[in-house]
């Protein structure tokens, strides 16, 4: 776990200092709102449908329990009582007064989180693998270098008013938690003849022109990703558009000027920015954060009770079956706590639910919590003989919820029930499916399928990378839900397709069910998974399932 | 040929508070959709807008927006205008508890 240093403690007691002087100002009429809110962005301040929204970086997803408990006194203090954990690796809370939002930033601070760069044509928080340091799979802790890149890009002069927001994702394992490809740079730790590495994805991006993150180096070694990076970043900042902010991202710049061009100029950039790093500053500022993320003392202890729990409860086990993911270490598990349980928000936690998973972290989770992009938490260190102990508190806070990678594990995002931008509600839509299935008692008979569903052509919900994919968009004046299928956010990333028009509010559940009944019908076996199934057969089956009529009406 | 004007209310987010607010036609901001000030002509509605925007310490973001004659007073016609007069589906919070 990072600890801040005497200058981050100071640079952020500044930074709010300054933004608590802005509110003052703005306050009593001295700024405009077109002057502030580009102030107020920068500190993630949004004025959302019906309140101003908070958004609160949880870098590279990880938090000690400290912290956690900081975010449940936030959500008591100054919102409703509860946060919303976003696609980004971020909570947000719905309900901030103005005037609060300084005291909120100031408690913030005194466990080491901020706001700075949620917002703003700047680069964002990076987001990391949720298991990263945990997962069996892993070539290296992903989490060392976004600390880096999030000090790098943490107000850094060149890169404050780009063309528009940039993200940087980063895995350190080959099965890619973590979308990079899907982000305006992707990094991907690779082993190359015993040398650590990095592949870099570029010009990944969902929104309304998605497009998969093309590779614009293979091999990237350690020493010298700061300098390329910042090249990288550099020749887009220069030569990207600015005329229009819906083809200012990253990849319009590698799909208009291709990406054969990019590497040359980015490279030609790297040759005069390297020298600049010649000390080697960046290099042991790594090393020396490589400490901080150091491996906890894994107990070494039988897992014999475990093994008896789970051969004897069968509520016990149908959640260790779906929640657990293997762990590095002999004898531990990594716990994925939904935040899904069927008919509540995708992502919400209350203050209470934050305490209990603080307190667990703490006692039996080597004091580490993550947040995924699922918009789940994540307790990735945990010896499996704590498992029932831990399972019987989750349970009584309402976190037991078996579900992860099931069908209502759905990614939302806040939709029209929160967002300015959105188009259509996406929150009700989750709750409804999931609540069907629940009622229908198929989810654990579909097994593997990834519902994601986006409130407007933006995106946050994931929407082109969900095995079934939902699109809300105003459609004179109505409601209406487009579907796509067969995306995956992996390392095989793909967009989904869309199969045809758009349903109703009171549609749109009906139609997932057909889906869903559709692959039931098809699959080969209960082991073929829903994608391998529609890799199999296509859309075709679907859309004849969907648009039964289509054909006597094209005729 | 430019459609025909549909009769707006002026609405905003408070300065402060953050939540939705509506002008009157007494140059108040309401809480209550029923009490703004529904404007069916659009050069008046132009006007409002701008004296509306002035208000820079009070409320932030003024628009026009569509909305009808009710019994009660102007009603939203579009759902986001719906949704704003009440808040969110997934919780009883906001203007649905508030007011």
């Amino acid at each position: 776990m990072y600890r801040y240093s005497d200058f981050d403690r100071d640079f952020l007691a500044e930074r709010n200092r300054q933004f608590r002087a802005q509110v003052e100002r703005r306050i009593d009429g001295s700024l405009t709102e077109d002057e502030f809110k580009p102030l107020r962005l920068m500190n993630g301040l949004y004025l959302q449908l019906h309140a101003y929204m908070l958004r609160v970086a949880i870098p590279y997803g990880t938090l000690n329990s400290a912290q956690m408990r900081q975010l449940a006194y936030l959500a008591e203090t100054w919102d409703k009582g509860y946060g919303h954990f976003t696609t980004r690796q971020n909570i947000q809370y719905n309900w901030p007064r103005l005037r609060d939002v300084p005291d909120m930033l100031d408690a913030l601070a005194e466990v080491g989180l901020h706001a700075i760069q949620t917002s703003g044509n700047t680069i964002r928080n990076v987001t990391a693998d949720h298991f990263a340091g945990a997962a069996a799979d892993e070539v290296a802790d992903p989490r060392p270098v976004a600390e880096l890149l999030r000090q790098w890009s943490t107000d850094h002069p060149e890169f404050q008013f780009m063309p528009r927001k940039f993200k940087i994702a980063i895995t350190g394992a080959p099965n890619d938690r973590a979308v990079t490809a899907a982000h305006d740079i992707g990094l991907r730790i690779v082993r190359k003849d015993g040398e650590i590495g990095y592949q870099v994805l570029v010009g990944g991006g969902l929104g309304r022109t998605p497009m998969i993150g093309k590779v614009l180096a293979e091999f990237i070694p350690a020493d010298d990703l700061l300098p390329y990076l910042e090249a990288t970043v550099a020749v887009w900042n220069v030569i990207g558009r600015r005329d229009n902010k819906y083809k200012a991202r990253i990849k319009i710049l590698v799909h208009e000027f291709g990406l054969e061009n990019l590497k040359a100029e980015v490279e030609k950039e790297f040759a005069l920015r390297k020298p600049l790093y010649a000390g080697g500053k960046d290099v042991a500022l790594l090393e020396e954060i490589k400490t901080h993320f150091a491996a906890p003392a894994f107990d070494a202890a039988p897992t014999d009770a475990f093994d008896a729990f789970y051969a004897a409860d069968p509520i016990f086990r149908s959640w260790a079956d779906t929640n657990l993911s293997e762990h590095r270490a002999e004898g531990y598990a990594i716990v994925t706590i939904s935040l899904k349980k069927q008919g509540d928000t995708p992502g919400d936690a209350t203050a209470d639910q934050m305490r209990v998973m603080a307190d667990l972290a703490q006692r039996y989770g080597h004091d580490e919590l993550r947040i995924s992009h699922e918009q789940n938490v994540i307790l990735p260190h945990v010896h499996k003989r704590h498992l029932p102990q831990i399972h019987a508190e989750l349970r009584a806070a309402g976190l037991a919820t078996a579900n992860i990678g099931l069908i209502s594990d759905i990614i939302a995002c806040p939709g029209m029930d929160y967002c300015a931008l959105a188009t259509a509600r996406s929150i009700p839509v989750a709750q409804e499916i999931a609540t069907r299935f629940e009622e229908l008692k198929l989810e654990h008979e579909v097994g593997p399928l990834k519902i994601k569903i986006s409130g407007c052509i933006n995106a946050c919900g994931h929407h082109h990378v969900g095995h079934i994919g939902i699109l809300g968009l105003d459609r004179a004046g109505v409601e209406n839900y487009q579907i796509t299928l067969g995306g995956d956010g992996t390392e095989d990333a793909v967009i989904g397709t869309r199969t045809g028009p758009g349903f109703a509010y009171d549609e749109i559940v009906g139609a997932v069910e057909t889906i869903v009944k559709t692959y039931l019908g098809l699959r080969e076996s209960a082991e073929e998974t829903f994608l391998q199934a529609y890799a199999r057969v296509g859309i075709e089956p679907f859309k004849a399932a969907l648009y039964p009529e289509t054909k006597t009406r094209a005729a | 040929m430019p459609r025909d004007f549909t009769p707006k209310v002026i609405t905003a987010n408070h300065l402060l508070e953050g939540d939705v607010v509506y002008q009157t036609a007494d140059d108040r901001w309401t809480r209550y959709h029923a009490e703004a000030e529904l404007i069916t002509d659009e050069a008046h509605a132009q006007i409002r807008l701008l004296d509306a925007e002035r208000q820079v310490d009070t409320i932030v973001g003024a628009y026009l927006a569509d909305a009808q004659d009710g019994p009660k007073g102007p009603e939203p016609t579009h759902f986001r205008e719906v949704f704003r007069t009440r808040g969110p589906s997934n919780y009883a919070h906001g203007k649905q508890v508030e007011l």
